[in-house]
């Protein structure tokens, strides 16, 4: 087996995925009502398509948009629409959502594909069922699978890497569809080679998951152009820069997209869904969601259905007090909720239910220049000095030290001895400049 | 903790004297640190022992018949001059210590040369002052071991040597500046005709290449300029050791690298990731 591979930089947190690594994906209870935002992905939001008292069904299209970049949504369940109205939304602002009255039927509507195989397939036509199904990253990002795959005509693409590295601590979704759906994550990656016309497609998984790679070692064993490769186990192996680079050792240039140096890649949630519509015709209506943190005392990898609220989950899973936050998605990069009615979205893959002692901001001390921050740093910037710049208002020399490149993965905050709040700083920086371009 | 060995030494070496020196020094520095903070109505933070450490290296910086109120008076420079007149911890250019140091030497050159040997504190010269006056040299074991007339703490290299190690093993220090700045002199000196070994062990090189260079918030956030700032160090003190005006140079080089710090940070930035393929 190949040496695993890695990018310069990184840290390694404490994984804290014991409880749930070995956990097979249960299905969650289906809530009573369901609330679906009309925004879930980068891009334009969607115009419902029914109106309020109107019936829906399970796999039916609720709402669609004509921009480029968006993707459709649907209903995860049969039932009534009960109301179209502005709703808290896991990125924090009220979004115009619709929200669906469960009739337990679990009506089914007529599926999105027939049932063909990969090879009687034209890469126009699995480009199209993704579109209709609205899959969008399943990692986190949400971006609309369908517009990744017909990337600009000059771009030559020649691979496509699956993102199984699953770095962020807590979270094991991925893990369990890869281990429990190897097949699933095998076909779509398939799918998505057919789609963009390439023969060569890798899984990256990170080390500490050799159920997962054997797994996987299996389904791709029938196929001479999937393969498997080993990575080495560090924060933050799964962005999508330090992916490529193990991967393949392209690096992507600042400002540049991965199909500028020939890769597309998608994470292997996204790959199984793509098979799940193209080969059963399932659009987009549940994912696999990871319920964990010390507060919860039945920590699972649930399967719920796109809508259901953090609050059912939390409940189902036995949350055990008041936490002290709770976080959409890894503790690194992941988002704190401040309201629990807000509902699962495409991009929601974890739920952390952390300690009050957990969550308490620490204390900074002055900065000695340790410059352990500058080790860790995964795009090799300083930000010793990004955060100096941020706090002293000096915008100018951030740029020019190259602060727009950083992708917001918190080692630096992490690795820091004197508990300085440096991605925080460089975050306010960040979106100070960009507010000074867009005027 | 990495100085205790050398300190344990020291005071076996140079007796009660050394430790007056170092409980005197170490007293000052944070007594001043507590000072300026309260009066400038800073948060007190002597518990992160950064000046306790500060006044432990001045200490080590001195002979041991300094008399205590000169070494008080270094402790107060180093706090107050090389470190909270900057804006305190983090904000300081240069080590306080040497700071301190270089002012005692300007201030009181016989008090601060008047080096004695351990046991009889007879007035002797240093190894590397009895290399430049009479041209002999000290044995080798001598010089591991430290029995030798010199500062406080520079004396062993076998204590410096266990601290140093110990410093790299817990991660705290980057090798890169002990191994340029030693390799340099070695290197230098046998291209002159020196005795490389020798140079290694003699005088403040040790203690200064693993403690007091190494020290974070005076030298470069880079790999890179890390390596160059102790090779800069290793080629100024060589040469001054070889053709200046004093037998040591090793407070002097780190000193001067210090002011070269903010120079090398700017131009030994790493290229981002993906700037390299543009």
């Amino acid at each position: 087996m190949a040496r695993a591979k890695t990018f310069t930089g990184g840290i390694h947190p404490a994984y804290n995925k014991d409880r749930t690594a070995s956990l097979a994906i249960t299905r969650a209870q289906v809530p009573k009502v369901l609330v679906f935002p009309l925004s879930q992905h980068i891009g334009a939001p969607c115009q419902p398509l029914v109106s309020v008292g109107e019936r829906v069904l399970r796999g039916q299209k609720i709402a669609d948009s004509e921009a480029r970049i968006s993707a459709p949504i649907h209903s995860s369940v049969s039932g009534k629409v009960i109301a179209i109205e502005l709703r808290p939304h896991p990125s924090g602002k009220d979004v115009m959502a619709i929200v669906v009255e469960n009739d337990s039927l679990d009506e089914l509507a007529a599926p999105i594909a027939g049932s063909k195989r990969i090879e009687q397939l034209s890469s126009a036509e699995i480009v199209n069922i993704v579109r209709e199904a609205g899959i969008v990253g399943l990692g986190g990002a949400a971006f609309p699978t369908h517009f990744k795959l017909v990337p600009p005509p000059q771009a030559k693409i020649d691979m496509v890497i699956l993102n199984g590295a699953e770095c962020e601590p807590y979270l094991t979704c991925d893990h369990r569809i890869m281990v429990e759906r190897p097949d699933d994550v095998v076909q779509g990656l398939r799918l998505l080679m057919k789609a963009v016309g390439v023969n060569k497609g890798y899984i990256g998984v990170e080390v500490n998951k050799p159920d997962a790679i054997d797994a996987l070692n299996k389904a791709c064993a029938a196929y001479t152009d999937v393969q498997v490769v080993p990575l080495q186990v560090k924060y933050p192996q799964g962005l999508e820069l330090q992916l490529i680079k193990a991967v393949s050792g392209r690096e992507l240039p600042s400002g540049k997209l991965p199909a500028d140096v020939g890769v597309i890649v998608n994470n292997v949630g996204t790959a199984a869904a793509v098979a799940e519509a193209v080969l059963n015709g399932c659009p987009l209506i549940e994912r696999v969601v990871t319920v964990t943190g010390s507060m919860v005392d039945k920590p699972q990898n649930l399967l719920v259905r796109l809508g259901t609220s953090f609050g059912d989950l939390l409940a189902e899973c036995g949350l055990n007090g008041q936490p002290g936050k709770v976080i959409q998605g890894g503790p690194m990069m992941g988002m704190t909720q401040g309201n629990m009615s807000v509902p699962v979205t495409k991009g929601v893959s974890g739920i952390l239910a952390l300690s009050e002692a957990e969550s308490a901001p620490l204390e900074a001390g002055p900065c000695i220049r340790c410059a352990r921050c500058v080790d860790a740093c995964p795009m090799l910037l300083q930000p010793i000095f990004l955060a100096q710049f941020a706090e002293r208002g000096l915008l100018e020399q951030a740029e020019a030290y190259h602060i727009l490149d950083c992708r917001e993965c918190g080692c630096c905050s992490w690795v820091c001895p004197a508990r300085r709040p440096l991605l925080q700083n460089i975050r306010l920086a960040k979106s100070a400049i960009l507010a000074k371009k867009r005027r | 903790m990495a100085l205790a060995p050398a300190a344990t030494l020291a005071v076996f070496f140079f007796g009660m004297r050394a430790l007056w020196l170092m409980l005197v020094s170490v007293g000052v520095a944070v007594g001043t640190e507590a000072l300026i903070q309260k009066l400038t109505g800073r948060t007190i933070s002597i518990r992160d022992y950064s000046a306790a450490v500060t006044g432990l290296l001045l200490a080590f910086n001195v002979p041991a018949s300094l008399p205590l109120w000169i070494v008080a008076i270094g402790a107060i420079v180093a706090i107050g001059i090389g470190k909270q007149v900057f804006g305190g911890l983090g904000n300081n250019p240069f080590n306080p210590a040497l700071v301190a140091r270089a002012v005692l030497l300007a201030s009181w050159p016989a008090q601060m040369t008047a080096w004695v040997a351990p046991f009889t504190f007879l007035t002797t010269a240093t190894p590397l002052g009895a290399l430049r006056l009479e041209g002999t040299k000290m044995a080798y074991s001598s010089l591991f071991l430290g029995a030798i007339p010199g500062s406080l703490g520079e004396t062993s290299a076998l204590a410096l040597l266990v601290g140093g190690l110990y410093l790299l093993w817990r991660g705290i220090i980057d090798w890169r500046i002990p191994a340029g700045f030693i390799g340099t002199v070695a290197i230098f000196t046998t291209f002159f005709g020196g005795d490389p070994l020798f140079h290694v062990l003699a005088g403040g090189l040790l203690l200064g290449a693993f403690f007091m260079a190494t020290d974070m918030v005076t030298s470069p956030v880079t790999k890179r300029g890390r390596l160059i700032m102790g090779i800069g160090c290793g080629l100024i003190t060589s040469i001054i050791r070889l053709w200046g005006g004093y037998p040591e140079g090793v407070s002097y080089s780190i000193l001067i690298m210090n002011a070269l710090t903010p120079l090398i940070d700017r131009y030994t930035q790493p290229v981002r990731f993906g700037g390299a393929t543009k």
